[in-house]
């Protein structure tokens, strides 16, 4: 008990302070670059050398670009229209649009100022480049930026909560219901009478943890029509492809739970690394802070995080409408953090010791 | 042989709970551990019923080696632990359904054996196992223990915590098992139920002191005992202990038990040295040795 009061404390906070950030940078950011002029690429390498935009990919069209969103890699699209030097030119102005994926509002808000910044910036260096000394009268030169919030056009917190909320409620019952399920009957001795009996360590281990699959699955449930109902999130993606995910989902969580059962002898101990985990789950999910802003090392332990997948998912399903293929690479690690973690569990189980 | 040992070891760590544990059980027998809290009874039950490896030596029960074919041991035997350990917020009724399932039995088919008992119990089949008092928590243990029909039940301080009336009635549960061909293993540290058994094993420290029937074992005891009182039996104890010739003094219910060092031992040197300690009321007769009387002086 004496390293786990100690240790875990002590790990929690130099792994969280670290990782759980609220500042906004390593935005994913893509642009549709129609003009291909020197104006044009010169907007993007302001976009490029600054620290808070990691630029990924030029979209040849729009409709790739908005796949892209769709699918996650994208947060931040810039679109540079047809003739936009000449008409900056011409005209002395221009528009430019910006798509931002606005599932996290808070994220969303603070993209978009970054952008008008780098834009306004832009305008101040293009009047020393694009006019000449032959303009005697010094025009303002202005490029403005129109933005456009995708997923959550008004910038509302709780449809970007509320699935996230909900996927750690579903997680918190079911780990905590099946961590400390074995735990107790080992307190009570159920566990030895068990144990002399013939039944196979299969059949107990699903026989315990079937129930709390199915109070997972309730919650989810229950959880979705009051997301309805109270604060009418968007539900734009199919609902039994949640349901699939969160089948999945939960059989993680039952695996860990029973993990930590098997090593712990009392159900204070179980409760007590059950929450710790869910504690640096949690706040390294980008449940509350957006994952791409973490340290480099924090977003590689985010991979092996279960709850960032089930957040991810939830999000692009319910928000964005994103179908099956979106959201595979995620099932795919969820399945296979399943059967890690069963497995893992199954063979740590002894009914001998 | 229903139950074989042979020089069995375990250690915990440091602590070495059993050392070098050899006897066999026949089969239809009735056989005691007696032995107090702490001396190993609780880890060889658990190496028997293949909860526990031991770090050394073989035990078979009935005819199952417990290390290789332990899936078949549980399929034959009972076990019946000291701490009560069924579903607490399961009815009686869905307890013992609940273990007859595991064991792929029916509570019907194996009704005859558990019938003596579960009637006791019946008219509470409703009431939840964790609202049930110490006698009737063990007799649906022991039930539950018994549905499958074993041929080895263990027992494991099945009658501690339990009222003397209800221990006087479960001893006469194992003797009507015991008629049915069922072998029986059971530990206890109460020694007055050691004479119920067929044999009996004396164990003290992981170490087992004797084996023999009780009517034997009291026989090997080497020196006549005295039943020995006074008014102050306080006084009594520290007056026979300071005495010279004593061999052993251990209060034993409304008496002191006395051996004496000496062959020649007089009633009236006695009775002499205890008037001299300001001691009133004295009797001293002979009595018969216990197992009680025989475990102190083994376990010197």
């Amino acid at each position: 008990m004496l390293p786990i009061i100690f240790v875990l404390p002590i790990l929690q906070l130099v792994i969280l302070s670290n990782a759980a950030t609220f500042e906004v940078k390593n935005i994913k950011f893509g642009y549709i670059d129609n003009d291909h002029t020197s104006t044009s690429r010169a907007l993007v390498e302001k976009f490029n050398a600054s620290t808070y935009f990691n630029v990924l990919t030029d979209f040849p069209s729009e409709a790739l670009a908005s796949a892209s969103m769709l699918k996650g890699e994208v947060d931040v699209l810039l679109q540079i229209p047809h003739y936009f030097e000449r008409d900056l030119q011409k005209e002395k102005q221009n528009k430019l649009g910006v798509t931002i994926n606005a599932i996290d509002g808070a994220a969303a808000g603070v993209e978009n100022v970054y952008v008008k910044q780098i834009v306004q910036r832009f305008n101040q260096n293009i009047k020393v480049n694009l006019l000449q000394v032959s303009d005697k009268q010094i025009q303002p030169i202005t490029i403005e930026t129109i933005p456009l919030f995708w997923y959550n056009k008004t910038l509302n917190y709780k449809t970007f909560m509320v699935p996230g909320i909900l996927v750690l409620l579903v997680t918190m019952i079911t780990l905590f219901l099946s961590g400390m399920n074995i735990v107790r009957e080992k307190e009570i001795g159920t566990l030895e009478q068990i144990n002399v009996t013939p039944i196979k360590k299969s059949q107990f281990i699903i026989g315990k943890l079937f129930p709390f699959w199915v109070i997972g699955m309730g919650l989810l449930t229950v959880g979705l029509i009051l997301a309805k109902v109270i604060f009418n999130v968007p539900m734009l993606g199919s609902l039994p492809l949640m349901y699939l995910y969160t089948s999945i989902y939960i059989l993680v969580i039952l695996g860990i739970g029973l993990f930590i059962s098997n090593f712990t002898d009392t159900q204070q101990q179980a409760m007590f690394i059950a929450w710790f985990f869910t504690v640096i789950f949690i706040l390294m999910s980008g449940l509350f802070t957006p994952i791409e802003s973490m340290p480099k090392w924090a977003q590689t332990l985010t991979e092996f995080n279960p709850i960032r997948y089930f957040v991810e998912v939830m999000r692009m399903v319910m928000l964005k409408g994103s179908g099956f293929n979106d959201i595979l690479p995620q099932l795919l690690k969820t399945a296979l953090y399943a059967f890690i973690m069963n497995g893992l569990a199954v063979w740590s189980y002894k009914k001998t010791n | 042989m229903s139950i074989t040992v042979s020089n069995i070891s375990k250690s915990y760590k440091s602590v070495k709970a059993l050392e070098n544990i050899s006897f066999n059980v026949k089969e239809g027998e009735l056989f005691g551990l007696i032995g107090p809290d702490g001396s190993g009874k609780t880890t060889l039950f658990r190496i028997l019923t293949t909860l526990l490896i031991a770090n050394e030596g073989s035990a078979t029960v009935a005819d199952f080696d417990v290390v290789a074919d332990y899936k078949k041991i549980r399929n034959n035997v009972g076990y019946m632990p000291g701490k009560f350990s069924l579903y607490q917020d399961l009815t009686i009724e869905e307890n013992l359904e609940f273990f007859a399932t595991i064991f792929g039995t029916t509570i019907e088919e194996n009704y005859d054996l558990i019938k003596d008992i579960y009637v006791q119990i019946e008219p509470f089949k409703d009431r939840r196992a964790g609202k049930l008092s110490g006698g009737m928590k063990q007799k649906l243990a022991l039930c539950c223990a018994l549905i499958h029909k074993p041929k080895v039940l263990f027992l494991d301080e099945p009658t501690t915590g339990v009222d003397p009336v209800s221990r006087k009635e479960f001893w006469e549960m194992l003797k009507r098992l015991q008629q049915k061909g069922i072998t029986i293993l059971v530990s206890t540290p109460y020694m007055d139920e050691a004479a119920l058994c067929d044999r009996i094993a004396l164990i003290q420290d992981g170490k087992i002191l004797q084996i023999d029937t009780p009517q034997a074992i009291v026989k090997h005891y080497p020196k006549q005992i005295f039943n020995v009182r006074a008014n102050n039996t306080y006084q009594l104890i520290n007056s026979l202990k300071a005495y010279e010739h004593n061999h052993s003094v251990y209060p034993f219910g409304e008496f002191v038990h006395y051996t004496d060092k000496r062959a020649d031992f007089e009633r009236e040197d006695l009775i002499q040295y205890l008037e001299s300690e300001n001691l009133s009321d004295i009797e001293i007769e002979k009595t018969l040795p216990t197992i009680e009387d025989t475990f102190m002086e083994l376990a010197k």
